[in-house]
């Protein structure tokens, strides 16, 4: 009964001055709006550029590294365990860069629940022929699927189809820069040939462009089939394996455990890509100060306009408690006015936080580094939108709970006297 | 004699730009029924002395009783509802809350009380405006009517709850000839046919002889 009639009070005291409380909720409405798009545009362009990375890199490779063994057959020797022994002139291991027993790993590496999904890769060394001139290339055997589905591989294809690379026979996706300078088209046939000097025609299906030019200039995809018949090898001979993880921070433990229980290398994308680690999470506090700034500045905007409404309601509060409403009542009443506020005004800022962000999303936005990215990138995040009302709850309820507090305290002859 | 009021001992200083004792030693008491003016020059401290007896300012010494109880200086929420229950008052300048209507500026101080419903409390305001003369106006805004108007609808609204005691502070002090004689005879006749109690500061001669009861003030003393 008691809260019913102080919130019809709260309503009636709003609604009066409709205008004033608009623009108190405006004010509420603007900050939150401008939050939820700066924060949203924000991480947008952070999650793009963490993507040119995180997308194109496998958590954790699997290969066999080209170095010197670890265990000379001096180290062996029981006679010299107790001496420290030098060796000159050691050379890398003829070690063949296959990994051995490839499919019992795939088999096991998918049973990890830890593990997203795998692809496999091996890569070729070869010539393209383009009259008498030699262009050296490589070309990578990839499960086009696969590749697509962990690494994104549809979205640097800027002509032709990924798929076809396993529906039509000895067929190539080259980069850009190689298909330029061979001067052909998908449907074309380039003629390579392999480091044992054998000779290959293969048929153009698509090319790629992955942002990085010199990248496109070398490089071409071919199924995995394709690429083992090229350097006539079994069709369980895979140079690595790419193990795309759950959780990318789990990735430097996975790889040890993979580096002992195969008895392979394994590098994980933190220190495959340290620089870029660093790089993420400067971004990150970037964006994280900028909101924080964003919520501060609002939350003294709110803070002030309804500081300013409540004084100018002293009057109102005079009268009130002279005709018998206590102190804790006047506190209630502005409360609500408040809450009140910060709800429409933060409710109303979430949708036009929402409308600007879309409309920034439709605003033309094209890179060579990205062909699939046409407009400016924008994350929906639903948290920015929680943060967004909870905070404006928060401010507007203390900002209206300091004054209402002060004017609940002074005896009402106060507010009298001093007209 | 029912003692309504009693004010026992009542010291009250202004601290502010020095300490100046505005109410030295006050004592006396109003009985059920009377009809009290509360007079003396500018600055003698019968607003102040109202406003202590009116429970809205604490910041004083000494004791006051209303209906036999003394007045907690303290407890704020209990003098709320003293103040509710059993006084009611009317300010010099009106004091009506603009944002709502007449109607419900009467029915505030009763809603607050929560002793009757919500009808009834409308039917109630209903009948003290109906006494007033001033029904007619129920469901105007409290800023579309004249100041006389006004201050009949302060009366209205102290009347709600069937206050002990009505306190005016200069309640005529801001009206017209035509105006203070009515809302004189309003006091009038709550006196004499409700056996309503009323003090009344007030500066006009005229209107403080026609009471029951002078009380008369200097430099924040009773002199009669």
């Amino acid at each position: 009964m008691r809260k019913r009639l102080l919130i019809n009070i709260a309503k009636s005291l709003l609604l009066a001055r409709w205008r004033q409380t608009l623009i108190a909720a405006i004010g509420v409405t603007f900050s939150i709006t401008m939050f939820i798009t700066l924060l949203s545009f924000m991480s947008g362009l952070n999650d793009l550029l963490d993507g040119l990375i995180l997308n194109r890199t496998p958590h954790v490779r699997i290969y066999n590294d080209i170095k010197p063994n670890a265990n000379q057959p001096i180290n062996k020797s029981t006679q010299f365990t107790k001496t420290h022994n030098f060796i000159s002139s050691i050379k890398s291991d003829a070690n063949r860069q296959a990994i051995y027993n490839s499919e019992a790993i795939i088999k096991s590496i998918l049973n990890d629940p830890r593990v997203l999904g795998l692809s496999q890769k091996l890569t070729a060394q070869v010539f393209f022929n383009d009259g008498s001139i030699d262009i050296t290339g490589s070309i990578f055997g990839i499960n086009p699927t696969a590749e697509t589905e962990l690494y994104h591989f549809d979205e640097y294809i800027t002509t032709g189809n990924s798929a076809d690379l396993t529906k039509v026979n000895n067929s190539i996706i080259l980069g850009k820069g190689l298909a330029d300078k061979l001067l052909v088209q998908i449907g074309d046939a380039v003629q390579i040939t392999t480091s044992k000097g054998d000779l290959f025609q293969l048929k153009v299906v698509g090319t790629f462009q992955s942002g990085i030019k010199d990248f496109d200039n070398v490089q071409s995809y071919a199924s995995i089939n394709t690429v083992q018949k090229i350097l006539s090898v079994p069709n369980d001979y895979i140079t690595s394996i790419q193990v795309k993880l759950k959780d990318i921070t789990q990735a430097p433990t996975v790889a040890k455990q993979y580096e002992q229980l195969y008895q392979t290398d394994a590098e994980d994308i933190q220190t495959a890509n340290s620089q870029f680690e660093t790089g993420s999470s400067i971004r990150t506090l970037i964006s994280y100060s900028v909101g924080i700034t964003l919520l501060i500045v609002a939350g003294f905007g709110i803070y002030n306009i309804l500081n300013m409404m409540i004084f100018e309601k002293m009057d109102s509060i005079a009268i009130l408690k002279a005709t018998g409403f206590s102190g804790k009542d006047v506190k209630s009443i502005f409360i609500y006015i408040a809450i009140s506020i910060g709800i429409f005004g933060g409710l109303m800022g979430l949708l036009f936080g929402f409308g600007l962000s879309a409309l920034i999303d439709q605003i033309p936005f094209n890179t060579a580094s990205l062909p699939t990215i046409k407009t400016y990138p924008i994350n929906y995040n639903p948290r920015f939108y929680l943060i967004g009302i909870v905070f404006s709850f928060i401010t507007t309820y203390f900002a209206g709970w300091f004054p209402a507090r002060k004017a609940s305290k002074i005896d009402p002859v106060v507010i009298i006297r001093g007209k | 004699m029912e003692k309504i009021l009693e004010a026992k001992n009542i010291n009250k200083f202004f601290h502010d730009p020095v300490r100046i004792k505005v109410l030295e030693d006050l004592s006396f008491s109003i009985n059920k029924g009377e009809f009290v003016s509360l007079t003396g020059k500018s600055g003698c401290g019968k607003s102040t002395l109202l406003y202590v007896l009116s429970t809205m300012d604490t910041d004083y010494d000494g004791t006051l009783l209303i209906d036999g109880i003394e007045m907690p200086k303290k407890d704020e929420g209990f003098l709320a509802k003293i103040r509710n229950e059993k006084i009611g008052f009317v300010f010099q300048f009106h004091y009506l809350l603009n944002e709502f209507n007449v109607l419900e500026n009467v029915m505030l101080p009763g809603l607050k009380l929560a002793k009757y419903s919500r009808a009834e409390v409308e039917h109630r305001a209903m009948e003290k405006l109906k006494i007033l003369g001033i029904d007619h106006l129920a469901l105007k805004k409290s800023n579309h009517i004249s100041g006389g108007e006004k201050q009949r609808v302060a009366i209205a609204r102290a009347l709600i709850n069937d206050p002990h005691i009505i306190m005016g502070d200069e309640p005529t002090g801001n009206l017209d000839k035509k105006n203070s004689d009515l809302v004189f005879d309003i006091f009038n006749q709550l006196a004499d046919e409700f056996k309503q109690t009323l003090l009344i500061v007030t500066h006009d001669p005229s209107f403080a002889e026609r009471t029951h009861r002078i009380i008369k003030m200097e430099d924040g003393k009773i002199i009669f």
